[in-house]
């Protein structure tokens, strides 16, 4: 495991550039006076000035670990460079310190929250990435790449730019295809008062349309009464989130909230995605004024829990390999569901091994937060500031890696690849749909 | 010089008192109104039990994982937390002109150990101080004021050690002594010392996301 962190190249971002073009002195301060004024509260006061500069934190990040603990990297220190300027000078910075604001904001750090694990007055870090973030989206210097999904998101209400017709073609699509195993097998596309409503993110149907296939036969298979909405709304990724631009965030979780309220269904069960989980669990729902979600939101890792402990999927015949679980944050950190992980994959699989640490405390893929979605042009340093992933993955000495996110899988595959690890990556219900019965759940049966 | 010590050893004791309660007090008011005015989704998501749940984790020693990882700061950091309450609290002369003041008293420390804990107090700031230099990413995070913190607190230890040996200028150090630990109780409501207020209510915002939205652990 070879690279310096200094190897890396940095790359211009031409959105960065051209937005930090435009700036004047004038604007910069009045937004980040802005922001940091009538967009925060007490709760960013007490971070700010509970601090003891103790550095406990340092230990949390994967990409101070990554980087042979280079300061620059730890967790508060990000503070220091950005926030902490930022207040001291009430908002007066260079655009250069921009760049670099943008760059720490978005590229070096996950928002995974493992930080307010490990100061001892849980002083969240991620939301003060979050709110420099806010600032670049309200400066117009967000990386370009992320910043298209946005667009995207904002034109279309889903991430990818897939135009509505595309969408049903291609679910209708997978579902000729599942009619090899299941002759009446159906997509049901808005059927309303349907108990389930699936949801997936773009990627998926842009990607990777055989997951639509695979859960379309897992419903199928066990009998559940459920739809898909054929209408935007259907994408529950949000990368608004993650670009600070609240607004459309927002938007999305609210269009997504409504079309569940259209179909009338009683609950959303949502594929194998973080990022998307936190976005409708944690972050969207609270924009749009809802404490908790206003529907029940089920992710997959818990949904395949309850057809295998209730008897409605069953596995024909173990998986055999060596397999590995990576605990995605948004899911077990966010939501507490590595347990549950942990007994479907023993229900699955033969051959289980830890990889450590575990649960709340795993590293994070490198590529969450928005990360990834900042484009190649960031892939290698990407690769760099997960070294530490890339050592516990390659200490478990699995064959199979079981990364049940969408992000996770995408970061953790390159991963694999930079580092030479010799393992597969799967999503967990790619092992539930290779070892599963075929056959449809009779009650009682 | 009588009347000035007179007047550092009453009125101004209760000045300090005044303006160490009285500035936590005001600040915790300020902290929930501002709450409610501006963020009033926090009292949606706080909970009791969880916030006690993840406090009571992080004050037992060695229980969250990042005490764990280190055990020396950590070590040494809960007995210094526990030191500056309990020395100053039960030493015996304190208890005296306590007692003098007000006809209350409770059992003293015996003034040897007393005094081998103030060293102690005093050891484990040298600790800081040090290690602020040290460890790069400490050394990075530190600023001026956080050697001028150290400095504050030591000044009534190192002096109260100092007059307790009586080996120079007894009159001045106790005078430097009640001067200094005055100051300490004064500024803690303005300097990053209040985190003996905010710390428990970061920790209880925190603990409450993850137990209660999150149901995860947060130590
Ligand atoms: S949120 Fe995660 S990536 Fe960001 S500073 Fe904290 S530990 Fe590092
Ligand atoms: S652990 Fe907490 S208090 Fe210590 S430096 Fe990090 S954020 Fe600040
Ligand atoms: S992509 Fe996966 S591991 Fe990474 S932040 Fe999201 S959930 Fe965490």
């Amino acid at each position: 495991m070879t690279d310096a962190p200094s190897s890396v190249e940095k790359p211009t971002d031409p959105a960065i550039e051209s937005g930090l073009d435009r700036l004047t002195p004038d604007r910069i301060r009045q937004v980040i006076q802005q922001v940091l004024k009538n967009e925060t509260g007490p709760r960013f006061k007490a971070y700010v000035e509970t601090c003891m500069r103790c550095g406990l934190c340092a230990e949390a990040c994967s990409y101070f670990l990554s980087n042979d603990r280079d300061p620059q990297f730890m967790p508060a220190a990000k503070v220091k460079n950005t926030i902490w300027e930022m207040l001291k000078k009430d908002g007066d910075v260079s655009k250069d310190f921009l760049r670099r604001a943008v760059r720490i904001a978005h590229l070096e750090c996950n928002a995974c929250k493992r930080c307010a694990m490990y100061c001892p007055f849980g002083i969240d870090i991620a939301y003060l990435m979050l709110l420099v973030r806010r600032i670049c989206h309200k400066l117009e210097i967000t990386p370009q790449y992320i910043q298209d999904t946005v667009n995207s998101h904002s034109v279309t209400l889903n991430q990818m730019w897939v135009k509505d017709d595309e969408w049903i073609d291609t679910l209708q699509w997978q579902e000729e295809d599942a009619r090899d195993e299941f002759e009446d097998l159906q997509i049901p596309l808005d059927k309303v008062g349907a108990d389930i409503m699936y949801s997936v993110i773009a990627p998926e149907p842009k990607f990777q349309a055989g997951l639509l296939y695979q859960a379309a036969t897992l419903m199928h298979a066990a009998g559940m009464n459920w739809t898909m909405p054929s209408t935007p709304g259907w994408d529950n990724s949000n990368m608004a989130m993650y670009t600070g631009d609240n607004e459309i965030s927002g938007r999305i979780a609210r269009a997504f909230f409504e079309t569940a309220a259209r179909l009338r269904v009683k609950r959303i069960v949502m594929g194998e995605c973080g990022h998307a989980f936190r976005s409708v669990y944690d972050m969207g729902n609270r924009w749009n004024s809802w404490v908790m979600p206003p529907f029940e939101v089920v992710h997959a890792l818990a949904f395949y829990h309850e057809l295998l402990t209730q008897g409605r999927i069953s596995i024909k015949e173990k998986y055999k390999k060596k397999v590995t679980l990576h605990d995605p944050c948004n899911v077990s950190r966010g939501r507490g569901l590595h347990d549950k992980a942990r007994e479907v994959v023993n229900m699955v699989c033969e051959d289980f091994v830890e990889m450590t640490p575990n649960r709340e405390h795993n590293y994070c893929c490198g590529a969450g937060g928005g990360v990834i979605n900042c484009g190649p042009p960031y892939k290698a340093e990407r690769m760099v500031n997960n070294r530490v992933k890339a050592e516990q993955l390659a200490a478990t000495g699995a064959d199979v890696l079981i990364a049940p996110c969408h992000n996770c899988h995408s970061g953790l595959e390159d991963v694999i690849q930079h580092y030479d690890l010799k393992m597969e990556i799967k999503f967990l219900g790619d092992l539930i749909y290779d070892t599963m019965e075929k056959k449809i759940y009779e009650p009682g049966a | 010089m009588n009347s000035f010590i007179a007047f550092i050893m009453g009125p101004m004791v209760w000045i300090s008192f005044i303006i160490f309660l009285g500035g936590l007090t005001i600040k915790l008011v300020g902290i929930l109104k501002a709450v409610r005015q501006k963020e009033p989704y926090i009292y949606s998501y706080v909970t009791l039990k969880h916030s006690l749940r993840s406090i009571g984790a992080w004050m037992i020693p060695f229980f969250p994982r990042s005490a764990r990882m280190s055990p020396v700061y950590y070590g040494i950091s809960y007995l210094f937390h526990v030191l500056l309450f309990l020395v100053p609290l039960f030493l015996a002369s304190h208890i005296v002109l306590i007692n003098e003041a007000f006809q209350i008293s409770w059992p003293a420390l015996n003034d040897q150990v007393a005094d081998w804990l103030t060293l102690g107090v005093i050891a484990a700031l040298i600790f800081f101080a040090v290690r602020r230099v040290m460890v790069p990413e400490v050394k990075f995070l530190t600023g001026a004021m956080d050697y001028v913190l150290i400095l504050l607190v030591m000044l009534p230890f190192l002096t109260g050690f100092l007059a307790y040996h009586q080996w120079i200028a007894y009159r001045w150090i106790t005078v430097i002594h009640i001067l200094s630990g005055e100051l300490v109780l004064i500024i803690i409501p303005f300097s990053r010392f209040s985190h003996m207020l905010t710390a428990p209510l970061t920790r209880a915002y925190m603990g409450s996301e993850f137990g209660h939205v999150r149901q995860a652990k947060d130590w």
